[in-house]
């Protein structure tokens, strides 16, 4: 016997987009039915930035003891090696996790949001039944779509075995001695530099001329040099060809820039090559909504092309961003309740948790949209910046750059690669939407000693007048 | 090391001083030996100063719209060797030693006439200071007060810069931010320009679906270089001469027959004539006999000054301004080498090449907006001459002759003159014999 629910709201989906749209639209009034198939928190929170993060964390303090052995470093030495426990580290991060997950559960029942467990299928647009842990039929007046994306699969080298998403590397219950990660992106990278740090022996595999294609070479830079210093192996330019079982161990095939075939020992193959919005499996081709390409199309309001059908997030389009899918999440639950809203950020900001850490927000050099503007441009060096060498981070290359208009000098675009520096990703993105000028950020007194420091001395930097350099 | 000061040279005959147009280097610039420094306007012409030494400039004297004397320092340099002054530069501590206040002292008599007080207090060191200081910051603090321009750097189809709580309130309110003006740093646009947008009724405008905006925002020019040199030439002619004007009609019919006849049959090495020539031409014949009405009025000495020559000035619109160049000894010269002169000094004077002997010098003006239309002007005179010619344009328009209504190329000249030395008969006679002169070409060609 399944139960009927009649709902105002539905969302489909617990992921940063739909929990959030969830959780407003109940501190909003707005009776509200979310259904998640798996625990909420979505690729995020379970399978993504947080974990991710964990792991990159931990990478970072094991490599630091693993270089105070032997060699002694700011005056730290160990007389042994550390020693790496994957499950327990797989355990630490699950719990952070669980932690998490309970946390938006917390949330969603305090916003007296109904949360189904299970697989939600439209039969049409506002009507749907969810079968798992629990079942029902669910009749909505407002549907949100908030359905995510998976890691893209290549045809050739189907998940399993060997072959892994970013989700199972970070559930490894061992780890892998050799390491090749296909696609140098950011989700590779990130993984990558972290098993290396864990002791992996990691060769990147990345169809590409250069690491890291979505962000200038400059920007880049600093983490191409790592992987050079910390002998992970580059094979820019080479196609991934597939699977090889050698006598006890799997290899990945790939053909290199100079067409030569070579077979690269692993023991893992992380495949990132991209993810893609989950429309499959569901009955979204019973909902009547138009398609943009892979992902729904949607207007500056998330409003499909059916009425009252909602999409948010990595369902819709890039940015593929967790805070992206938030702030739609938001807008949407509010136009419901009667706002007006529109999704028009000056900028998302995104980061790189790879070694040393970028973040962009806004126009960054060789943007279509940067064209027949003259623009003016500076960056300030992290070895210029107290903070940085303080944490023994000041040589890795790092810098923070600005691009303004020269007319005007209102802030375009704003970079920065270096240790912490993800943490500046909020000040850059603040100063675009507040449509902030050279002088604003000039101005303000940014604290001593910080690496926020970089960024007030670009912007100095850039008006020509730079203290410390 | 030594200190090199760079003063300002005598820059033509009689030339006390010359306004500072353009600085071409910054202070702390490496410059070489013949690099070029400074742009100075004298009454005459725009003068490019070049360096005579190589070295490091310590410091700059004076801004573009500042007049500065011969004689006083302009730049002063760090020079290789001894220099020419001593190093600790009485000129370096004390402010602009050379310069004048300008236009007579008045409520900017002080030592820095440029510059009001408020500036100096918001003026913020920038890169972007275009030489004379006229950067971002300086500009911004000037037009504070008022509405900055709001639409300045905004192209069709970017979106308007606004705080998020500011586009959000706007999207509740239903208000289309492209429609309001800014106040803030480029163009910002903040709450209160907001509250200014509902309270000019812009909200209403915007519903009822109008396309018009009202506009905000005053921008304030610096009357500087050849701007100020109108300005004060025409206040100079507008105070000290008692104008009037003549204007009467004239039959253009038989000269644009001879016009056209000419310009079909002409040799291809003739420039194509306009009424100018022929205008000239006229003028030329008549003016011995008005020998008042071909002359300079030194009005400070009391004696006028009557020319044999006849050198016409012909007003000429430019890029930057009016500019009245001459051709000289217009009575020497036929149509086509009239044609040819005028065409060459108001080329030259629009590339900004006329010599100052292509600018001075005439005695009679003809100023024509004939092209453009228009029945009547009412022109200045170029003081110190006495009279300006203004030929109107040509229209067709039906005249009554021997009793018929016929259809006749008719034009209005109109003229101003000096009352204090040419009495309005005259004037008007001079008029009527250029009016005949016209109407029967072939007598401009008999004398």
């Amino acid at each position: 016997m399944t139960e009927h629910i009649t709902t105002k709201v539905l969302v489909i989906g617990g992921g940063p987009g739909g929990y959030v749209a969830a959780i407003r639209a109940g501190q909003l009034g707005l009776d509200t039915t979310l259904v998640e198939g798996d625990r909420l928190g979505g690729t995020c929170l379970i399978r993504g930035c947080i974990p991710s993060k964990a792991m990159i964390h931990v990478a970072g303090e094991f490599e630091t003891m693993h270089r105070a052995h032997g060699a002694a470093r700011h005056g730290i030495s160990l007389s042994a090696p550390p020693a790496l426990d994957m499950p327990e580290l797989v355990r630490w991060k699950e719990g952070i996790v669980n932690k998490l997950s309970n946390g938006v559960a917390a949330l969603c029942k305090r916003a007296k949001v109904r949360v189904l467990s299970g697989q939600a299928h439209f039969s049409d647009a506002k009507t749907c039944t969810v079968e798992g842990e629990d079942n029902a039929t669910i009749t909505a007046e407002h549907v949100i779509l908030a359905n995510g994306s998976v890691s893209t699969e290549l045809p050739f080298l189907p998940f399993g075995g060997p072959v892994i998403s970013s989700s199972e590397a970070l559930s490894l219950d061992a780890l892998p001695k050799k390491l090749v990660v296909i696609g140098a992106g950011y989700i590779g990278l990130e993984l990558g530099i972290a098993f290396r740090k864990l002791g992996s022996e990691v060769t990147v595999v990345e169809a590409l001329d250069r690491i890291m294609p979505l962000f200038d070479a400059e920007l880049s830079l600093p983490v191409k040099k790592w992987l050079e210093r910390n002998g992970v192996i580059l094979h820019l330019g080479a196609k991934a060809k597939g699977l090889v079982q050698e006598s006890n161990r799997h290899a990945l095939a790939i053909e290199t820039m100079d067409g030569k075939t070579e077979n690269l020992p692993a023991d893992k193959i992380l495949v990132t090559v991209g993810r893609k919005p989950c429309t499959a499996g569901w009955g979204l081709e019973h909902m009547g909504v138009d398609m943009d390409g892979r992902f729904v199309r949607v207007d500056d309001q998330c409003r499909t092309s059916m009425k009252n059908v909602w999409a948010i997030g990595d369902l819709v389009g890039e940015p593929l961003l967790a805070h992206k899918a938030m702030a739609q999440g938001e807008m949407v639950t509010e136009i419901i309740a009667g706002r007006k809203r529109r999704f028009d950020p000056v900028a998302i900001a995104a980061v790189c948790f790879t070694e040393p850490e970028i973040v962009t927000a806004g126009l960054a050099p060789g943007d279509k949209a940067l064209e027949g503007i003259d623009v003016m441009s500076a960056m300030f060096p992290f070895a210029a910046n107290g903070r940085a060498l303080s944490m023994g981070a000041g040589g890795e290359g790092g810098f923070v750059r600005i691009l303004a208009r020269r007319d005007d000098h209102r802030i375009l675009g704003i970079q920065a690669v270096g240790a912490h520096v993800s943490e500046l990703a909020g000040e850059f993105a603040l100063a675009l939407e507040m449509g902030a000028v050279l002088e604003d950020v000039a101005g303000t007194i940014h604290v001593h000693p910080t690496l926020g420091e970089a960024f007030h001395e670009t912007a100095l930097r850039t008006l020509g007048h730079a203290l410390h350099i | 090391m030594g200190r090199y000061v760079f003063k300002l040279p005598d820059v033509g005959e009689g030339t006390a001083e010359a306004e500072i147009v353009a600085w071409h280097v910054k202070v702390g610039e490496q410059i070489s030996e013949d690099q070029h420094l400074v742009d100075v306007m004298t009454d005459k012409a725009t003068v490019e100063m070049t360096s005579p030494v190589t070295g490091t400039v310590v410091s700059l004297h004076g801004t573009p719209g500042e007049m500065a004397i011969v004689g006083a320092p302009l730049v002063e340099l760090d020079v290789e060797g001894a220099g020419n002054a001593p190093t600790a530069s009485a000129a370096a501590s004390s402010p602009h030693p050379s310069l004048l206040p300008q236009g007579g002292g008045g409520s900017e008599g002080a030592a820095k006439p440029a510059t009001p007080p408020e500036k100096s207090t918001n003026k913020q060191e920038s890169s972007l200071s275009t030489p004379g200081g006229e950067g971002w910051g300086e500009v911004a603090a000037v037009s504070r007060p008022m509405q900055a321009p709001a639409f300045t750097t905004r192209t069709p189809g970017t979106k308007p810069l606004a705080s998020p709580a500011v586009r959000r309130r706007a999207e509740e309110l239903g208000i289309q931010l492209q429609f309001v003006p800014g106040s803030g740093p480029a163009g910002r646009i903040e709450h209160g320009d907001v509250d200014n947008y509902i309270s000019s009724g812009g909200q209403t405008s915007v519903a009822r679906g109008g396309g018009y905006v009202q506009r905000e925002g005053v921008e304030e020019i610096k009357v500087i270089g050849l701007r100020r040199k109108i300005a004060e030439k025409m206040q100079e002619a507008k105070r000290r001469i008692p104008h009037f004007a003549y204007v009467e009609e004239i039959d253009m019919t038989e000269l644009e027959d001879l016009r056209a006849h000419l310009n079909a049959t002409r040799k291809s090495d003739q420039p194509k004539l306009t009424l100018l020539p022929f205008l000239m031409r006229g003028l030329a014949q008549l003016l011995p006999a008005y020998p008042q009405i071909n002359a300079r009025f030194d009005d400070d000495a009391g004696v006028v000054h009557r020319y044999a020559a006849v050198h016409i000035g012909i007003a000429t619109q430019t890029a930057n301004g009016l500019i009245v160049p001459v051709v000289r000894h217009a009575e020497a010269l036929d149509v086509w080498q009239a044609a040819a002169e005028v065409s060459r000094i108001a080329q030259l004077t629009r590339d900004g090449k006329a010599a100052r002997e292509d600018l001075s010098g005439s005695t009679i003006t003809i100023t024509s907006l004939g092209a453009l239309g228009g029945v009547v002007t009412t022109p200045v005179i170029n003081h110190p001459e006495v009279a300006i010619i203004g030929p109107n344009a040509i229209v067709q328009r039906p005249v009554v002759r021997d009793g018929q209504i016929v259809v006749r190329k008719v034009m209005n000249l109109s003229s101003s003159f000096d009352h204090r030395v040419v009495d309005g008969y005259d004037a008007a006679e001079f008029i009527q014999k250029l009016k005949a002169l016209l109407e029967h070409p072939a007598t401009l060609f008999m004398e």
